[in-house]
């Protein structure tokens, strides 16, 4: 049976929300929790001693813990924190960026999240003989190549599938909250703040599109692959991720739940999922197709037939 | 690692034949070409090099002295391994000078089938650190790094003193506003990106059409932007495009616009980078003429005397013919426009 687990918050909350937000998480049926700033090293209202607290409380909690690390590493300061992160003892580090893998290589067993592009089998092995003991399979990859990747997966190695939440798209040294605002990076006052889900950005059409979240952009549509639990549990995925949001994600995660232990239907899961997205949902990676579209459960019945 | 002496190499596009002779004879220290398939970051119909053209191009660079790099830097994924495998097997029986691959994968089979074959870092393997740089040196002997464009001129100097190999930077150019090889907007409107296709915006997707409001320019269906009678429509990548957020309409990723990092040459000298790089294999033999010629020429003069260096109006002009929106930018390597 795969496990859940709760992806880092993308966004920038402050401390008491975050402090709240833990503790509710605490309560839900999640196994692992990944905790810490893997966007901005701007984002400092968490010191590094209440991100410890938190994960003491939620290990406390029978949940396993993960830190999670800076995705684009620039300056020499960030590389630093990155340094002492690797470094500590306590806890699983999740890499972000290959500054991170090579400061874990050789010395703690060690997670790579969805930034880290393996994309095929020599890669992967590569990894898990320095010692990579878990992966996020890259969101843009098809459910085709997972199932290749898996018939070849190195002993010891757990697979995680970004299963439900905006898809972290891309990175860029520019601040796009900052952008927004008129403000510099060097003086963005913070203000990705003051927008707990991101700053929507629509066509103009008014189409939600994308999601700035300062050097992020997000997907509009949340990934949501709640159709496909009965496929991973058969390629033998261990682990599936959700991407926190501000509002609904201890719902999302008991929805989850009950459709892994079969206590909820796909198609009553579907709908409440639809109505706790912020803008709409997608699955369309999965399928190998563009990211934003929508492949329905029905259409892929037919072609299953077909074929 | 900093060499004070330091002659920067000029790397030039070659998208075919005629552009790869064109920059050899207008002054390419090297010209970084790729096959014609989705092994390499500009995958485009008519574009690139079958292996009897990369030969003759081998042949004609080496005869007068220029090198050929050839770039395999996309991702495979099982299906389509044994593509990339091949291409790097090609490239090392056609004698090419260095590799530029971004999978750690297909860096793996490098190292072991062609040891002695000499391996760049492409952009798109997105090292902006040392540290991580340090990973791909010790694990394949790869001795220079493409560094994405995103660091600032304070973070290039950095990385290039504490780097363990040299360091190549994009000199000229379309802009990347994102972290090449972590940028998956392409494949999220179209399902295909640069790391699993090797084009970004992919033509096949576009649409343009004129409406009453003014030209509309599509992407999978995705309005990327619409231009008024006055306003010149440039190609919708995704990134260029207007859109709203809350009630604003504007450029909220990046405007159609080049990078240009001629005025930094001496600094860049300073900081012991290795290469520069010009982008642009999918454009034309005339734009690499251009772009050549004006980049040696400011090269040469920068290595002649850095002190009194400064970018001739003549270059400057050359250069902003061939740019996107016709305008350029410091892009990253200037701190505010981050």
């Amino acid at each position: 049976m795969p496990k859940l687990s709760l992806g880092p918050i993308l966004y920038y909350w402050d401390r008491d929300t975050l402090f709240d937000f833990y503790e509710k998480i605490a309560a839900t049926p999640v196994d692992i929790v990944y905790l810490g700033e893997t966007v901005c090293s701007k984002r400092r209202l968490m010191r590094d001693q209440d991100w410890l607290e938190i994960a003491n409380r939620l290990k406390n909690a029978g949940k396993q813990v993960v830190l999670s690390t800076l995705t684009l590493i620039e300056a020499n300061s960030e590389l630093s924190k990155l340094k002492s992160i690797c470094k500590n003892e306590q806890y699983t580090v999740e890499a972000n960026d290959m500054a991170a893998v090579n400061l874990l290589s050789g010395e703690h067993s060690f997670v790579t999240g969805p930034a880290i592009n393996i994309y095929n089998s020599r890669t992967l092995k590569l990894l898990s003989k320095q010692g990579l003991k878990r992966w996020v399979f890259p969101v843009e990859l098809s459910r085709d190549t997972l199932a290749d990747m898996q018939n070849a997966r190195p002993e010891g190695v757990e697979t995680e599938v970004f299963i439900y939440g905006r898809l972290p798209l891309a990175f860029s040294a520019r601040c796009f909250t900052a952008r927004y605002h008129n403000l510099q990076k060097d003086d963005c006052q913070l203000r990705c703040i003051d927008d707990p889900d991101g700053l929507l950005m629509s066509t103009r059409e008014d189409n939600p599109f994308l999601v700035i979240n300062g050097i992020q952009t997000q997907s509009a549509k949340s990934c949501n692959l709640v159709t496909e639990i009965d496929d991973m549990k058969q390629l033998g995925v261990d682990i599936l991720r959700i991407s926190p949001q501000s509002k609904s994600t201890v719902d999302i995660i008991n929805i989850f739940h009950a459709c892994l232990h079969n206590k909820k239907s796909i198609q009553d899961a579907i709908d409440e999922l639809e109505s706790l997205s912020p803008t709409g949902t997608c699955n369309g990676y999965w399928h190998g197709g563009a990211g934003m579209e929508s492949v329905e459960q029905h259409l892929k019945d037919e072609l299953t037939e077909k074929l | 690692m900093t060499n004070s002496n330091n002659t920067m190499e000029l790397v030039c596009p070659a998208g075919n034949l005629p552009s790869l002779k064109i920059a050899v004879n207008n002054g390419a220290d090297a010209v970084y070409i790729g096959f014609k398939d989705d092994t390499n970051a500009r995958h485009f119909a008519g574009l690139n090099f079958n292996d009897q053209r990369a030969q003759e191009g081998i042949n004609y660079a080496h005869q007068r002295g220029s090198k050929i790099f050839i770039a395999i830097n996309t991702y495979p994924q099982p299906s389509g391994w044994q593509r990339w495998q091949d291409a790097v097997d090609h490239a090392a029986q056609l004698g090419v000078d260095a590799l530029i691959l971004a999978d750690i994968g297909i860096m793996d089979y490098a190292t072991e089938r062609w040891p002695d074959l000499r391996l760049h870092l492409s952009v798109q393997g997105s090292a902006t650190s040392q540290e991580s740089i340090e990973f791909y040196h010790k694990n394949f002997g790869i001795q220079r790094v493409v560094v994405p464009r995103v660091l600032s001129l304070k973070q290039i100097k950095t990385v290039a003193e504490n780097s363990p190999v040299p360091i190549e930077v994009f000199g000229f150019g379309s802009l990347c506003v994102m972290v090449e090889g972590r940028c998956l907007l392409s494949s999220y409107v179209t399902g295909q990106s640069p790391n699993t296709f090797g084009a970004c915006s992919p033509a096949s997707a576009v649409q343009w059409k004129e409406t009453d409001a003014g030209l509309e320019t599509r992407l999978n269906n995705v309005l990327i932007d619409c231009h008024g009678k006055n306003e010149s429509a440039g190609y919708p990548t995704l990134c260029k495009g207007r859109f709203n957020v809350k009630n604003n309409t504007y450029h909220a990723l990046e405007e159609p616009t080049s990078l240009n990092t001629m005025a930094l040459l001496p600094e860049l000298q300073k900081a012991g980078v290795a290469a520069i790089k010009i982008e642009g294999r999918q454009r034309s033999p005339a734009y690499v003429e251009q772009v050549t010629k004006a980049w040696r020429a400011a090269l040469d003069a920068c290595h002649h005397d850095p002190d009194n260096y400064q970018p001739q109006v003549a270059w400057l002009e050359a250069l902003e013919k061939v740019s996107e929106g016709s305008q350029t930018t410091l892009g990253a390597y200037y701190r505010p426009w981050q």
